[in-house]
């Protein structure tokens, strides 16, 4: 341990290095009992999954309702904005980090002694049900867990369009962003019945799609997101008189909001809305 | 005379080819055919928004951004007799752009169509008022350069403090559009936007040239051969910043232009600011559709900014006419 953890613990009071120690130990056996998360997507895995007074502490970013789908539920949590110093005076047993989340919070926890744990975005209904089972085993929370990928399932199983044909969908974000393969947007398209555009347009994962190239693919619809207050060229591309030009033979869709945003159960939401806009658009063929 | 007019026929070729060439490259890769039908003749949906929404638009700005760029080079450069005085140099592009930010920002922009050009316009006018103040009528190169500098640092800086404080967090990203600048995914809006201040900035600075050349002698001898300073000073500065400030607005700050067009050129007009602004308004649309192309020929999927373009021709440049004019000993 460090010259500088050693001082921080000192100041910090016997109290707390008392209860940090405990923590360490009772965290190999026994649930933990203060959790924060750093991470939008761990804030909603775990607010879903805690017990009542668990988690201690979520990420401001899931209080804002523009890229948190849970954002009535993390108005009841303290906030925290991935600063080293102010999760350590949390006293937390387990920090949930994402994989690219907060590094220096997050090596200066360790150096500190708390235990975090981090999960990558995750990128696949796939990476969906594991990490419920994860944060699940984590929080002791195993048969609440499997509880949740179960009903996942079944309402996916309901959900997903396995007959008819397939539109073709662009979804197309500031800077004219796009996903394709590989991605939890992709898995979201392909379940409610769309053919992503961006497998023919050549892009892997996630890219940027010039504008003349998506009015030569013409898809059968554009797919964009809820703006942001403020101004930005990133967003202002989505004026472009060619894209409006493009989307006025096409049908009303849907933007893509916060449930696009996580690897949470609350993407069968995106599925249904995207399903919806698709039974449209055939019924109108 | 003869030699003049032949070579504003050549750049005008150039001008027009290089339009073309930017009209026929993009990355949706259609065919000659295919591109003239779709604009011409307005054949294959898809094609005609790509030709007549994408493409031709940004050919008109590059073409109208580098002609005033390069007029208003041309005409500071004749008015402080300093070939180093340049709208990206000196300031006025950063203070425009700090102009253009705020109204874009505070939601200005969004209520009064104009409000975009105006404000990038006053910054503009700020700042050469400003730097007039500093360096003196007759701007030594010294004063110049380092109230430019001075300039072009504080509306640098506070263009990055209003677009770091914006609520949109893809806003601070576009700090690099705003000290490079660039013309990918602009459209007929952003035409119509800058077309009338940049018309009248061509307006006011294109019949400058007679003072200019008077002013060559001296400022007693051309007010003695009738030319009224003030007036020349009053269009210079209106004209100028209605040229940068429409420019910055809608394709941010491309630098260099100025700089670069008016020098290669000067020889070849026998060194007479007159003849040189009808000639630099060319060649400057000239070299920023050129810098245009090779931004989508270089690295089509990743926007490379027009300033960055500009400036690796640029600023070498710059470098040599410093050391040109330390030689000569004007410092």
């Amino acid at each position: 341990m460090s010259v500088f953890a050693r001082a921080s613990r000192r100041l910090a009071g016997p109290g707390a290095a008392l209860g940090l120690w405990l923590g360490a130990v009772l965290s190999a056996t026994a649930a933990p009992e203060r959790v924060v998360s750093l991470n939008l997507c761990t804030d909603q895995l775990a607010m879903l999954l805690a017990a009542p007074g668990q988690l201690v502490s979520v990420s401001f970013l899931s209080r804002n309702p523009m890229i948190s789908a849970m954002s009535d539920r993390a108005q009841g949590y303290r906030v925290n904005h991935g600063r080293a110093e102010e999760v350590f005076l949390m006293r937390p047993d387990l920090v949930l980090a994402g994989s690219y989340t907060a590094r220096p919070a997050v090596r200066m926890l360790r150096r500190l002694g708390v235990k975090v744990v981090e999960f990558p975005p995750e990128r696949s209904f796939t990476d969906i049900r594991a990490h419920l089972l994860r944060m699940g085993r984590l929080l002791g929370q195993r048969e609440k867990a499997a509880r949740m990928v179960a009903e996942f399932d079944a309402r996916l199983a309901d959900l997903r369009v396995t007959r008819g044909p397939r539109p073709s969908v662009a979804l197309y974000g500031p800077n004219g962003y796009t996903t394709g393969a590989g991605t939890l947007a992709d898995d979201i398209l392909d379940a409610a019945g769309f053919a992503n555009i961006a497998a023919r347009a050549g892009v892997p994962g996630g890219g940027t799609l010039p504008l003349e190239r998506l009015v030569m693919l013409r898809p059968d619809l554009v797919v964009t997101g809820a703006r942001y207050p403020g101004a930005s060229q990133a967003e202002a591309l989505l004026d472009h008189p060619a894209l409006t030009a493009l989307r006025a033979n096409l049908p009303a869709a849907p933007d893509t909001g916060p449930e696009w945003a996580c690897g949470t159960p609350h993407v069968l939401d995106a599925v249904a809305e995207m399903r919806a806009a698709r039974d449209a658009l055939e019924a109108g063929k | 005379m003869l030699n003049f007019r032949l070579l504003l026929v050549f750049l005008s070729v150039l001008v027009l080819a290089l339009f073309a060439a930017s009209l026929l490259i993009g990355p949706a890769g259609l065919g000659v055919g295919t591109s003239l039908r779709a604009l011409l003749a307005g054949q294959g949906e898809a094609a005609v928004l790509v030709m007549r929404e994408i493409r031709l638009p940004r050919a008109l700005l590059g073409l109208m951004l580098g002609a005033s760029l390069g007029l208003s080079g041309a005409a500071m450069q004749g008015y402080l007799r300093n070939p180093l005085a340049e709208p990206g140099l000196i300031g006025v592009s950063s203070s425009a752009a700090l102009g253009a930010v705020i109204a874009l920002q505070s939601g200005l922009a969004a209520a009064v169509a104009l409000a975009l050009p105006l404000m990038a316009l006053a910054g503009a006018v700020l700042s050469v008022l400003l730097l007039l103040a500093l360096a003196g009528a007759r701007g030594a190169s010294l004063t110049l350069i380092l109230a430019g500098i001075a300039i072009s640092a504080f509306a640098g800086a506070l263009t990055s403090l209003v677009l770091n404080l914006s609520p949109n967090p893809y806003a601070a990203a576009e700090i690099v559009f705003w000290m490079l600048g660039s013309l990918s995914d602009r459209s007929f809006t952003h035409v119509w936007l800058a077309l009338p201040f940049m018309a009248l900035g061509w307006a006011l600075l294109a019949p400058l040239g007679r003072g200019l050349d008077a002013l060559t002698l001296g400022e007693d001898a051309a007010a003695a051969l009738g030319i009224r300073l003030s007036r020349l000073r009053l269009a210079l500065v209106l004209g100028t910043a209605s040229c940068v400030g429409a420019g910055v607005a809608v394709a941010g700050a491309v630098g260099f232009v100025g700089l670069v067009v008016p020098h290669l050129l000067r020889p070849a007009v026998g060194a007479r600011p007159g003849r040189l602004l009808p000639a630099s308004a060319l060649g400057g649309a000239a070299m920023l559709l050129a810098a245009d192309i090779a931004t989508r020929l270089i690295a089509p999927e990743r926007d490379l900014k027009l300033g960055v373009v500009t400036a690796l021709v640029g600023a070498p440049l710059f470098l040599h006419l410093i050391y040109k004019t330390r030689k000569d000993g004007v410092w």
